[in-house]
């Protein structure tokens, strides 16, 4: 069985693996991304970025000052004024996937003077990133309304097929 | 024995014990944690619920299997606290101070100082330089003075087990993954980075960073930087943290100290009293056998054998 160590891992190389398509600025923006560095627990995340873009419009809400658009957060503002585009704005260029890694943790804590020293890893900052947006909106906050689990999520939360046989009396057959 | 001898050895004991005290700095609640020891800082702004903490420290502990599955909410309609088939538990707290619920985990929050460790008379825990606070089941005689001991009600008991039972609780991953310089399996899964694994000393710093970039959404406090003389889980909140089920009437000193003086009078008692009601017993009976035999007296104490 894989551990939990395992299966990150594994759904970082996948993310790696397939083929995200490149954001370019304005000219290549994809309609739609797979979101997958879970794909061991979850099945992967059909990501509508075309109807996020109508319904947000402000790329930075996201992608901060990666795209060229003027940031509105204050606190970014002080630096990111007048910041250009980057060359990849992919939330996972700039957000490890495994924040708090020996290396990451090495590497963030030697450099003193780099500003973001508390930068959320990739699920952190997806799932800032959404549910914050989602709670105010009218977007899906269940954990499932997102997130199907595969067969090993639901040997993970004991749940489904291998959830807790109930107690005597209420049941035949639980968790379904 | 003689009035003045009596007298003599009260003296003695009197100054032995008064060097004993002089000497009682040792000890002393000034240890703030190991250097290079990890902690979590733990954002209750972030946490939704997910419960996914809990299965991973299930899956992680080879845990026995939960009584409802780990995406049931119903758990929340009561508190919880760590047992010995989980090392984690989120709690909810329908506080609208905060604008929605506030969910809280639960677990061993490591000590610099542990209480639990003090409380030990068999040496079964330790303090690993790691910041864990780990513990030797095959040490561990099941006696509970631990779970009398913790501030934080976290250690947990194997009921279960009638011939062995022992103290369980969460050691931070330390076998399988700290001691590995990685993460607790609970920081790993959760999806909200509520947890921020790190060096303590830096993740104290990160928590007053957060709170001053963002003041509206903290309360000015990181739970665990100073109480019980720190911890190693560290908290921030948007809610004040009594709210939200955190003891904030345990002080600033290690628990160690609140032991530490009384301990100090043991050795005290230990060598005075024996003296002293031994005189008080011979004082007694020496005046009681005055006034029987009046003058007679001399000749009844001193033939002893």
């Amino acid at each position: 069985m894989y551990s939990v160590r395992n299966w990150l891992i594994s759904g970082v190389v996948m993310l790696a693996l397939v083929s995200a398509p490149t954001i370019g600025r304005g000219a290549n923006v994809p309609d739609s991304i797979n979101i997958d560095p879970l794909a061991k627990l979850y099945e992967k995340v059909k990501f509508n970025h075309a109807k996020h873009i109508s319904l947000i419009k402000d790329c930075a809400e996201c992608h901060h000052h990666t795209t060229g658009t003027q940031v509105q957060e204050k606190n970014c503002v002080r630096c990111h004024k007048n910041s250009e585009a980057k060359k990849t704005v992919a939330c996972r260029s700039c957000h490890a996937a495994t924040p708090f890694s020996a290396e990451v943790l090495r590497a963030k804590e030697s450099d003193r003077w780099l500003y973001h020293q508390d930068k959320p890893g990739l699920k952190g900052a997806y799932h800032q990133s959404c549910i914050g947006c989602h709670e105010k909106g009218k977007g899906p906050t269940g954990c499932k309304e997102c997130h199907a689990l595969t067969k090993a999520g639901e040997e993970l939360y004991r749940t489904g097929e291998f959830a807790p046989r109930p107690a005597p009396g209420s049941g035949k057959h639980g968790g379904h | 024995m003689k009035r003045r001898d009596f007298l003599k050895a009260c003296m003695m004991c009197g100054a032995a014990t008064s060097l004993g005290i002089s000497n009682k700095a040792w000890g002393a609640g000034s240890f703030e944690g190991y250097p290079d020891g990890m902690g979590v800082l733990v954002d209750l702004t972030r946490c939704v619920g997910c419960r996914s903490c809990e299965a991973a420290c299930n899956k992680e502990q080879n845990l026995p299997a939960p009584q409802v599955p780990f995406d049931d909410k119903s758990v929340f309609e009561e508190k919880r606290r760590p047992t010995e088939a989980a090392y984690t538990v989120v709690n909810k707290f329908d506080d609208k101070q905060g604008g929605g619920p506030v969910y809280r985990k639960v677990q061993c929050n490591h000590c610099n100082e542990p209480a639990c460790l003090t409380s030990c008379f068999v040496n079964a825990y330790t303090k690993t330089k790691e910041g864990a606070v780990i513990y030797n089941p095959k040490i561990c005689v099941g006696c509970r003075n631990c779970m009398i001991a913790c501030p934080f009600n976290v250690p947990g008991y194997s009921y279960s087990s009638a011939f062995n039972p022992v103290v369980k609780k969460c050691i931070f991953c330390y076998d399988t993954r700290l001691k590995n310089g990685k993460p607790p399996a609970c920081v790993e899964i959760c999806p909200q980075e509520v947890l921020t694994f790190g060096h303590r000393n830096e993740l104290i710093k990160v928590g007053h960073e957060r709170i001053r970039e963002t003041p509206d959404k903290y309360v000015d406090h990181i739970y665990g930087e100073k109480e019980v003389g720190g911890t190693g889980w560290l908290y921030l909140s948007g809610v004040t943290f009594d709210r939200v089920g955190f003891d904030t009437t345990l002080g600033n000193d290690p628990i160690i100290s609140n032991v530490k003086e009384f301990l100090g009078t043991v050795p005290m008692v230990l060598s005075i009293w024996p003296a002293l009601f031994t005189g008080f017993h011979l004082l007694s009976t020496r005046n009681k056998d005055h006034s029987d035999h009046g003058d007679s007296h001399s000749e009844q104490e001193d033939p002893k054998p």
